[in-house]
């Protein structure tokens, strides 16, 4: 890179790295216009700022995750039933009971890790297309799940409600959380061995391999950290709902959600290239959308549909200039 | 594909013959099921059993055209509830609009299956992002068209295909127009498949779609024309499915899964390459059986979640296992 802007008289400029930055600003731009043209500009508050940002915060956390699993050019297909599953436990262990509040972020933690390690292991080791191993081992969780629990189960005692209600001036807890963790994820992917490990890995499995790297080591963490922020955000939205649900992952469609915030985020799915703050404007994005939607006043069914076309669209809005072939 | 072939030459060759693992399992099943109920042994029960498999048996078939050619398709699920709302929401009652409704329904479906492959293949959107965003948009059409809940009712004359059995036939007894229908999709569909040209491009396109293009093979064509054929099977499961279940907003959520899932039991290859109709068939017969089984033994439906995810990754394992060590 810094050969190319040595030779040329002026660097080039590029594309994809911006693309989010692009798509983010175009969105902020619909919508500040939208709201000058309607007249309403009661929404253009720092409060409303806030609002449009900590309404995504479980999908954000799910995103962190998994923007993991697909740098490495993998994808996980559980997270929402380890939302689910997570926010369960929670609320189950906790029973109202601040005393176990400890206990039971530790044990939805292990069960994250315990997912991942599964799903790592499935997919590096006996090499099964980790759609397929993610997809199975969703179905697995939900299963027992649903065995178990078919309504709101146990309840989250007040202080832990601090977690999704507490506010620092305004702006929520949960919110510098998401910030913090989404950070952290930077800085692992950017200053760690690790890091630049997932994007070899993702780049090309087999280079990566002769290179030295063990592979299987790289798939596996990325995928027991891609858990892990699923079951963060199960406890988050236990938090928030006061109690879990063995359906709550699933309603919010955080699976493919995830995915598609990743993808808009400039992640690529055949791994290797994207970052963490693509994913976070690609989450800031889609809660812009839906802000938009309301504010213009769209038909719920209209908004679905529009949605649908949108992620696309935004997807397009980088593949298309690309000359390698996709399936 | 070269490189295996040079693998397996230096192996020493297993003696058993190589019969693809997903008849045994299917023959298997039924016997179990058999010995578990009778009743299954006689035609009323395993005609209806195929009855109840022939929509996701169909859909399977299509769905492995993309899935050889290298991609997913995540909107047929969607497709079947765009059929069944849509064509209840325009027969109103009248018997004779089945004749211009399905018709038309398959021309819809060829459209959605153009726009997927257009995206896929133009705007270089990976089939997995671009069918999604299908799914989701077909969801809120059918939910617009109906107003949020269903109205109106299909016609007799449209759930014919999926409802009516011919009866009093000698040795087989009845024989149900979805069975019929089944057998007619599943031979064309093994046809277009395996005894075609159009077959043989396919799978290039699956295997390594770079190499088929240097080779002349117009990829994006053929990626398309797989999208479309994928749709055109979801809207027929869509008018059987209909036909024997009713109607219902979300009719066919879950099938795309399913369908990916009858492919893999029976042996395809995601990413592409390699998949057969006829074992594919097979894997839409063996989740069915299961399910059929766990309901015999009682078993609540999470265990049927829990069963599926198991023979989901059971299934690929195997496969990959057998790919690496036997060189197949």
């Amino acid at each position: 890179m810094t050969d190319t802007s040595l030779h040329a008289p002026a660097r080039k400029f590029r594309f994809e790295r911006h693309a989010s930055t692009i798509l983010l600003v175009a969105a902020i731009a619909i919508y500040i216009g939208l709201i000058l043209a309607l007249g309403q500009t009661r929404f253009l508050t720092l409060e409303n700022l806030v609002a449009i940002l900590s309404r995504s915060i479980t999908l954000g956390i799910t995103a962190i995750g998994q923007t993991f699993a697909i740098l490495v050019a993998s994808i996980d297909l559980s997270v929402a039933s380890v939302i689910s599953a997570a926010a369960v436990v929670t609320s189950v262990v906790m029973n109202g009971d601040p005393a176990m509040m400890i206990p039971a972020i530790l044990a939805v933690l292990a069960l994250g890790a315990v997912v991942g390690l599964i799903n790592g292991l499935v997919i590096a080791k006996l090499e099964v297309n980790p759609l397929i191993a993610t997809l199975g081992m969703s179905l697995i969780i939900q299963g027992v799940l649903s065995y178990y629990y078919n309504n709101f189960a146990g309840k989250v005692p007040v202080e832990f409600q601090v977690f999704a209600y507490g506010t620092l001036g305004i702006v929520p807890y949960s919110l510098i959380f998401m910030f913090a963790l989404a950070g952290l994820a930077w800085f692992v992917l950017r200053f760690t061995r690790f890091g630049s490990d997932i994007y070899s890995v993702g780049g090309n499995q087999e280079v990566a391999r002769l290179a030295g790297i063990k592979t299987a080591r790289v798939i596996v963490g990325a995928h027991v950290l891609c858990s892990l922020c699923a079951a963060i955000a199960g406890i988050y939205l236990a938090s928030r709902l006061r109690s879990g649900a063995p359906w709550i992952g699933a309603e919010g469609v955080y699976d493919l959600e995830s995915i598609a915030v990743v993808v808009i985020g400039g992640t690529v799915l055949a791994g290797g290239r994207g970052g963490i703050w693509g994913t976070l404007a690609g989450v800031v994005i889609f809660s812009l959308i839906d802000s938009i939607f309301n504010v213009a006043g769209v038909d719920a069914f209209v908004k679905q549909v529009l949605r649908g076309i949108i992620i696309v669209a935004a997807v397009a809005f980088y593949a298309a200039r690309s000359r390698r072939l996709v399936a | 594909m070269s490189e295996q072939s040079l693998m397996a030459a230096d192996r020493p060759k297993r003696g058993l013959p190589r019969v693809n693992p997903v008849y045994v399992l299917v023959l298997a099943l039924i016997v179990a099921i058999i010995i578990m109920n009778p009743a299954f042994g006689e035609p009323t029960g395993y005609m209806n059993f195929l009855k109840r498999v022939a929509a996701l048996a169909i859909l399977s078939g299509g769905a492995l055209y993309v899935i050889v050619s290298g991609g997913f398709d995540l909107s047929v699920g969607s497709i079947m509830t765009l059929t069944v709302i849509g064509s209840s929401m325009l027969a109103s009652n009248d018997p004779n609009s089945t004749y211009w409704i399905i018709p038309l329904m398959l021309c819809i479906g060829a459209v959605i299956g153009v726009i997927n492959g257009l995206v896929v293949s133009y705007l270089k959107v990976p089939s997995l992002i671009a069918t999604l965003g299908m799914m989701i948009s077909l969801n809120g059409v059918a939910f617009m068209w109906s107003g949020g809940a269903p109205r109106g009712y299909l016609p007799d004359t449209f759930r014919f295909f999926g409802r009516y059995n011919i009866s009093d036939l000698p040795v087989i007894g009845l024989l149900p127009i979805a069975v019929i229908c089944l057998v007619v999709f599943g031979v064309i569909l093994w046809w277009g498949m395996h005894r075609t040209n159009y077959g043989r491009l396919l799978h290039a396109v699956g295997d390594n779609p770079l190499a088929a293009q240097l080779a002349g093979v117009p990829v994006r064509t053929v990626r398309i024309s797989a999208f479309v054929v994928s749709a055109l099977t979801a809207v027929l499961a869509g008018v059987i499915l209909g036909g024997r279940a009713g109607v219902s907003v979300n009719i066919g959520s879950g099938f795309e899964l399913q369908a990916i899932t009858a492919a893999v039991i029976g042996g395809a290859q995601l990413l592409g390459g390699r998949g057969s109709v006829p074992a594919t068939i097979a894997g839409a017969l063996a989740l069915e059986a299961i399910f059929t089984l766990l309901n015999l033994l009682g078993l609540a439906q999470p265990v049927r979640l829990v069963v599926q995810g198991l023979i989901l990754i059971g299934a690929v394992a195997f496969a990959t296992y057998q790919r690496k060590h036997v060189g197949r």
